[in-house]
Parts: C-alpha cells; structure tokens; sequence
C-alpha cells in the first residue's frame, strides 16, 4: 500500500474529491436544513401566500406528578442526570480529539516529522472506543428521557423535530468519517493521500462541531427560550428557538472547554502509559506525548476563564433571577467549589512544567525563579476563591459586628476574581517560557533587550490589570466594572501573544546547552496530570449541574413547569455526591478505554495451540 | 550548618499562618475567618509541596529525615516517641472536633437572595426583569427635581430605615446590635453596587416573609413595607440610596 502507481492515485483522487463533495454538500444541507435556516424563509413565504395552513401548536403541557412514569427502585432524576453527564463527559472527550489530533497531523505534515503522526494516531485510537461509549451513552439518555419524561420529550421534539433528525443523520457521517479517518490513516499517507486524510480530519472536526451546536440549542433553549410564546406555543420558527440568547456564549466556552478537557484526558492517558512503561524509550515517548496532551490543555485552559465570564454575564444579562441564583444564591457555594477545582488546575499544570524541566540541566539557571512563580500564584489563587459570604461562627461574627469583612470582603466579588485569574494565567505563562529556555542559550544580538522588552511588558500589563480591576471594580459603576474585564483579558492575551512572538525570535538559532531527556521526569509530575484529568472532569459535572439547576422548577424556564416529585433544588452536598459518583463512573470508565488501547497491542504467543499448517 | 529542608518548609507553612493571624486579627482589626484559615492554609502547604518537590534532589531532601526516622536503627528512641506523640495529637485534635458544644452551629448564609421572576405587590404583579425606578429618568432630565425626590427620599430613610440600617447607611443603627444576621450595609462594595433597582424594590416592598424558599431560614427581621410605604416613597428611598452611598444601580447600559 505504500507504493503508489499514478493510475490508481487518479481514482483514488477521483473518489475522495466525490466523497468530499457530497459530505459538503449534506453539511450545507444541514446547515440550511428546512425549519432552521431555510424554514425562515418559507415561513416567511407561508405567512403571506397560505396563513391557513401554517400549522398550529399546543401551548406547554401543564403536568402533575402523575404524568411522570415510574419505576420502582429507579430515581428517574438521577439515572437522567448521570446518563446525561457521562454522555457529555465522553462527547467532550471525542469531540475534542479530531480537533488537537488535525493540528498536529498538520503540524507532522508541516515538519515531517513522524512522531507528530505517530503521536496523533494515538491519540485519535483512545478516542475511538469513547467514542462508543458516546454513542451507547446518548443512547441511554434519549431512552431514559422518554421512558421518565415524556412530555418534556414530546414538547422538544415538537419543537426541534428538525434538528433533531437532521443531528441523527449527521450522526451516520460523523462516524464514517471517524471511521475512515482511524481505519484509513496508514492506508492514506504519502502526497496526495496524506491531504486527502487531512480533509478528512477537517470535515470529521467540522461535523462533530456542528452535532455540539445542535445538542446546545435544545439545552439553551430549556434555560432561555425563544420562538415560543410565555404560554409555551411555538411560532413555527425553529431558527428562532435554536439562535436563542444563551445559544452561542454557550457554543464558545463548550468548544475551548472541550479541547482543554480533551488535552486533560489524553495526559492523563500518556501519564498511565508512562508509569506503567518498562523500557526507556517507551517512558520517553510517552513523556513527550504528556508534555504535548498538558500543553494543549493549557493553551485551551488559559481563555477558558474568559468564555466562563462571558457566558456567567449573558446569564446575568439575560435574567437577574438566574444570575443571582448562580453566583449569590443557592449554588454560590459550589462556585467556591469550582474557583477551588480551577486553582487546583493551574497548579498542577505549573507543577508540571516545573517537573518538566528537571529533563534538562539547563533549567538549573531558572530554579531561582520558581518560588517566587509559586507566591504568586498561591497568592492569586487565594484570592479567587475567597467567598463573597464567609462562614463565620458566632465568635468571630461577634468581633466583625456584623457578616460583612471590611478587607476581605472587597476580595469575594467579580473584578477581584478578575484580576486575580489574569495573573495567575500571566504568571503560568511565564513558567512555560521559562521551561521553553530551560535548554538553550539565545545567541541573538539583541537578546539583551528582548529580555527587557519582555520584562517591560509583563510589568506594564501587571499594572494595568490591577489598575483595571481597583479603579473600575470598586470605584465606577457595575456595568463599567462588567466591562472592565475586557480590557484586562485583552492586556494577558496581548502580553501571552507579544511575549511568545519575541520569545520564538530570540530564541531562533538558539544554542542548547543541554539537551532535553525525554523520560527523566519524575513520577510525581504524571500524577499532576491526572490530577488535572479528574479535577476537570469533576469541575465540568459540578458546572454542568449548575448550569441545568438554575432552571429549579422548570423543565423550560418560565414556560413548561416540572412537576414531576424531583422538582425541588437538591442540597449542595446531595449534588456533589451524584456529580462524584458520576466522576468515579467516568474515570473507570476512562480507565477501561486506557486498558482496551493498550491490550490492542499485545500478543500471546499461540505456537502450541495452533495447528502447524503442513508443508 | 544548612537548614534541613522539612524544617525549613515546617518553618514557612507555620510563617505564613501566624502572618495571617498577625496581619488580620491584630494589625487590620478584622479576625480572619477560620474556615477561611483553613482553607488558605490547606493551599498554602500544597504550594509549598510543590516548591520543595519540583527536583529530585530537593524532593529527596525534604522526606530523608522522615525516612531515616522509620529506617535508621539509631532513630529508635526517637521514633517510639513520635510514634506515640503523633497518634495522640490526632486523637486529641479529633476528640476536640468531635465533642458536643454550647456554640451554635455555623450558618452558611446567601448574602443575596435570588429574586423570582415576577413578584407581588400593591395587589398588582410587577416583573422583576424589565422594572424601572419611574424617577431615575429625573436625573438627566430634570436634576432638581431629581434632587428634590432625592431629599424626600431621605426623609423616608430617616424616620423609617435608620433604626436598622445606621445613619451613616452602614448596617449599624441603634437596633442593629440586637438582630442576628445585622442590618445590611449599604456602604459595602458587594451589596446595592451589585443589584438592579427592581431587586431592592422587591426586598423593601415583601420584607423577610417574601424571601424564597430556596436557602431558607432567611430569618431576616426586614418588614413588608408595602404595608406602610407607598410605591413612590420606596421608589424615593431607592435614590436616597444609591445617592448617598455614591453606588450606582446594575445596568447594562453604558451611561
């Protein structure tokens, strides 16, 4: 197969590029599919030639308890929420993994380096059996909603009908080109086939995205409905309901999450294979595989706050009572809980880059740096998750005069928060150029003042983000501290963007020193990445959870009211417990994923239980 | 002689608490919380962990003599008294944890209500997502009449708000002494800063008895003034408010 003969790269050309087209052509299809895009447009047309039969909707069922099947000794709430939580922990998973692994096919491509595309054929094998489980999942979860919600069901799926078939078929493409992407990439390697696989990786990407944005559209819809009206009766216009307020701050921050939790669970992946490696050259393959799983987390870990702001400010934009009931209400709480979780992200993504440099001697230069690294984030992370209302006993509620602290205090709102998370992602940024030098000597001429214009910057911005957040956090009016948050988010990404684009400069032709020794790293910093693996994953379930109560009562907020006997907000404590041993369900489930691609590759000697085939 | 490093990572986990304890309880006047305290400290070691544990040489320096204490045969003395030392302070310190007290048990409360979707008052239904203040037009408008309801408003705030909520609109009245949780402090950064006008209409109007059910016991001492303020005067007193604190209400428009 690796010989390649001019005719049969013709055909083989030929049938791609039809292949291509016609996976475009049903994409576009699903994009202006009838009643989303181009339902519109007939409505619009239907309005004015035939109103009469413009079909008609039923307002929202108005449900008593018992409308909701049951089954004895199943809860129905429960079995619905893990069901969901798995099949959206998995999707994440193998949603995000066509989209690092066509990066780094890319980048393979780029630099024809194999182990790029050894390295992401990896990966895309890991994601192969969750994508399974996915499936099985989504399964479950759409049998569970019928079988304990069916009116809810009913309501949607009058509503959505369309997306909802056109994501089934959709479904039919994803997995052939998965299928074809996995199965197909030693067949597909050389000039023109390696494109054509490359393709393939991109259409795969772009169907799994467009799958996502269906998905959020009926669960945005559930928070903010659109296209109905207070009553629940539907105008007819399934753009409308799609393209509701929370769709696409929802679409943003599920995107960025998905890529971080991918790289995550593909470390977490690498660090199981490195502690269980015997050889040394595997230990080194599956270090640097590691290093490229956490740096891809990071990188998609870094923006990541700022989609969580953007989306939190819709929700408080779109409704007061949500916002409130998220940040200052009933799930404050467990926002302390995810600001903890977050925290606990950051330090063991810089831990393990500090780890990470023990692979060169080197890095001995920049020891002297870490602890004051270290300060500052500690001190940054306190400060993101101070909680607005302390705990106080009744002593110390005593000595205050009251719930309020007059220092601390000022620490448990946004523009604190904000200004301590855009230092602690500035302050990892410098971890990561630190350990990018750890092996080299710049040999530029202008070294010099690059460092400076480089400590400069950092300077520069530090101030200004804490300008930003003193000045318009606590001495201008909210929405100008809302919006504060821009400028600073602006200030770190141009500091990260100008001080990588100087760093790459300097460091071009750069000397090393030592060189780096993939594999000697310590097995302390592997359990860093598992560490980030089950705190991500923990996070999502508990944010996730969050995300879906701030509806309480309703199935659709302030249209379709639950009245099923679960239609009360669980204690915060009852809530983590579930959303815990959903996290323990997923990992064992991870866990068998892991198992299943590492047994694909052994072999048992058979010689004596097989027939000796006679000469 | 070099410093061991557990001492030494000892020495800065017990720095760092006694700062926090120096700093707040007696240098700023405020106690720090001690579930705070004990959530900082809980990070403060981990960041310290992972200062001493990066490399291998110093990861190896900080755990050899707590090795060479279960390992080296001439550590036996030593090591019978900490084994028998260790497991009686976390007895100890579990007996003091667990063991019945007179204290009453922590409240974890939300400082911030969530409000509902419409609310009831004056026998109409108002919704909260979409009130205005009639008078805040006034300020651009017609600033002496702005000032003018400004005034009135404060009329109202002393003789009915005071006695709780302080002259000096900061949670300490002459009768903010004797309610559990006090009166809120508007001067505060986290309070009326953070909310829509809508929102203190709705806690003025329905009180204590209107708070949800969610995160309930409120047991807040608020009265329904409904009851013996008009929608205006709550209105007026609303601008009063934001007036003298130098608050603005939460908007999501520039001005």
């Amino acid at each position: 197969m690796t010989i390649n003969s001019p005719r049969s790269n013709n055909r083989a050309r030929r049938v791609w590029l039809a292949f291509l087209c016609l996976s475009l052509l049903l994409i576009l299809f699903a994009i202006g599919l009838p009643g989303v895009d181009g339902g519109l447009a007939h409505a619009a047309e239907a309005s004015t030639s035939d109103v009469a039969d413009a079909p008609t909707y039923l307002p929202a069922p108005k449900l008593t308890a018992a409308d909701y099947p049951t089954i004895k000794g199943v809860n129905s709430r429960i079995a619905v929420w893990l069901a969901a939580q798995l099949h959206l922990w998995f999707a994440a998973f193998v949603l995000a993994v066509p989209i690092f692994v066509f990066i780094i096919e890319a980048i393979g491509m780029a630099t024809r380096d194999k182990r790029y595309d050894n390295m992401a054929y990896e990966f895309i094998k890991v994601s192969i059996t969750a994508y399974s489980f996915t499936a099985i999942l989504g399964g479950l979860l759409t049998f569970l909603l019928v079988l304990f919600y069916p009116h809810l069901f009913q309501y949607m799926s009058t509503i959505f009908k369309e997306s909802m078939f056109y994501y089934a078929l959709l479904f039919f493409l994803e997995s052939a080109t998965l299928y074809l992407y996995y199965y197909g990439w030693h067949w597909l390697q050389g000039e023109f086939r390696k494109w054509v696989h490359l393709s393939l990786g991109l259409l795969l990407n772009a169907v799994g995205t467009l799958l996502m944005f269906l998905a959020n559209a009926w669960v945005t819809f559930m928070m903010s409905p659109a296209g109905v009206d207070p009553a629940g009766v539907f105008s007819g216009d399934a753009w409308a309901a799609i393209h509701n307020f929370l769709w696409n701050p929802i679409n943003l921050h599920r995107v960025i999450a998905n890529i971080a939790y991918g790289g995550s669970i593909v470390g977490a992946y690498a660090a199981f294979k490195f502690l269980s490696a015997r050889k040394p050259e595997q230990r080194a393959h599956y270090d640097w595989m590691g290093y490229n799983a956490n740096f891809i987390a990071i990188s998609a870990l870094l923006p990541l706050p700022f989609a969580g702001y953007y989306l939190t400010a819709e929700i408080y934009a779109y409704s007061q009572q949500m916002g409130i009931t998220l940040m200052g209400g009933v799930f404050a709480w467990l926002f302390i809980i995810q600001a903890v979780l977050i925290g606990t992200l950051f330090l063991s993504a810089n831990y393990y880059l500090w780890c990470g440099m023990g692979r060169s001697d080197g890095a001995v230069r920049y020891h002297k740096y870490i602890k004051y690294l270290a300060i500052v984030i500690v001190g940054a992370f306190l400060v993101w998750f101070t909680p607005h209302t302390l705990v106080l006993t009744n002593e110390e509620l005593k000595a205050l005069g009251g719930p309020y602290h007059k220092y601390l205090g000022p620490l448990g709102i946004m523009p604190a928060k904000n200004t301590a998370v855009n230092i602690m992602i500035l302050f990892t940024t410098l971890s990561f150029i630190f350990y990018r030098r750890a092996n080299k000597v710049a040999t530029v001429s202008w070294a010099s003042a690059g460092n400076a214009i480089q400590i400069a910057l950092f300077t520069a911005g530090i101030l200004n983000i804490f300008f930003l957040g003193i000045y318009h956090g606590y001495f201008t009016n909210t929405v100008y501290k809302v919006a504060a948050s821009i400028p600073q988010v602006l200030t770190t990404l141009t500091i990260i963007v100008s001080s990588t684009i100087i760093d790459s400069l300097m460091y071009r032709g750069a000397k090393e020193v030592a060189p780096l020794h993939w594999g000697r790293v310590s097995d302390r910093s592997q359990y860093a990445l598992f560490l980030l693996a089950v705190a991500f994953t923990w996070l999502m379930g508990l944010m996730g959870y969050i995300r879906s109560g701030i509806r309480q009562h309703w199935h659709v907020t302030n249209v379709f009211r639950d009245a099923s006997p679960d239609a009360f907000t669980p204690g915060l404590g009852y809530a983590a417990n579930v959303v815990s041993v959903g996290t323990i369900l997923f990992m064992a489930m991870v866990i068998f994923v892991f198992w299943i691609a590492d047994v694909s590759g052994r072999k048992t000697p058979t010689d004596a239980y097989w027939k000796t085939p006679s000469a | 002689m070099k410093m061991p490093r557990l001492l030494q990572a000892v020495l800065v986990v017990v720095g760092i608490y006694a700062g926090f304890i120096l700093v707040f309880d007696y240098l700023l006047g405020q106690v720090i919380p001690s579930s705070l305290l004990s959530m900082y400290m809980f990070f403060v070691i981990a960041g310290v962990f992972m200062v001493y544990t990066y490399t291998e040489e110093s990861a190896r320096e900080l755990v050899a003599p707590i090795k060479a204490l279960v390992e080296d045969p001439g550590k036996k003395r030593l090591r019978n008294v900490v084994f028998i030392i260790v497991p009686l302070l976390v007895a100890g310190f579990t007996y003091q944890r667990m063991s019945p007290s007179f204290e009453a048990p922590v409240e974890l409360r939300s400082i911030h209500p969530a409000p509902p979707a419409t609310v009831k008052a004056y026998g109409k239904r108002f919704n909260l997502a979409t009130l205005e203040n009639p008078f805040r037009q006034y300020e651009k408008s017609d600033p002496d009449k702005f000032r003018a309801l400004v005034r009135e408003g404060g009329d109202i705030y002393i003789q009915n708000c005071q006695y709780c909520h302080g002259d000096k609109l900061d949670g300490r009245g002459p009768y903010a002494a004797g309610l559990n949780p006090t009166p809120l402090n508007f001067q505060d950064v986290g309070t009326i800063a953070q909310l829509q006008e809508s929102f203190l209409f709705w806690r003025i109007a329905t009180g204590g008895p209107g708070l949800p059910k969610e995160a309930a016991p409120w047991i807040s001492s608020m009265p329904v003034w409904q009851d013996f303020l008009t929608e205006d005067e709550i209105w007026k007193v609303i601008l009063f408010l934001y007036d003298y604190t130098g608050r603005r209400p939460r908007s999501w428009e520039h001005e």
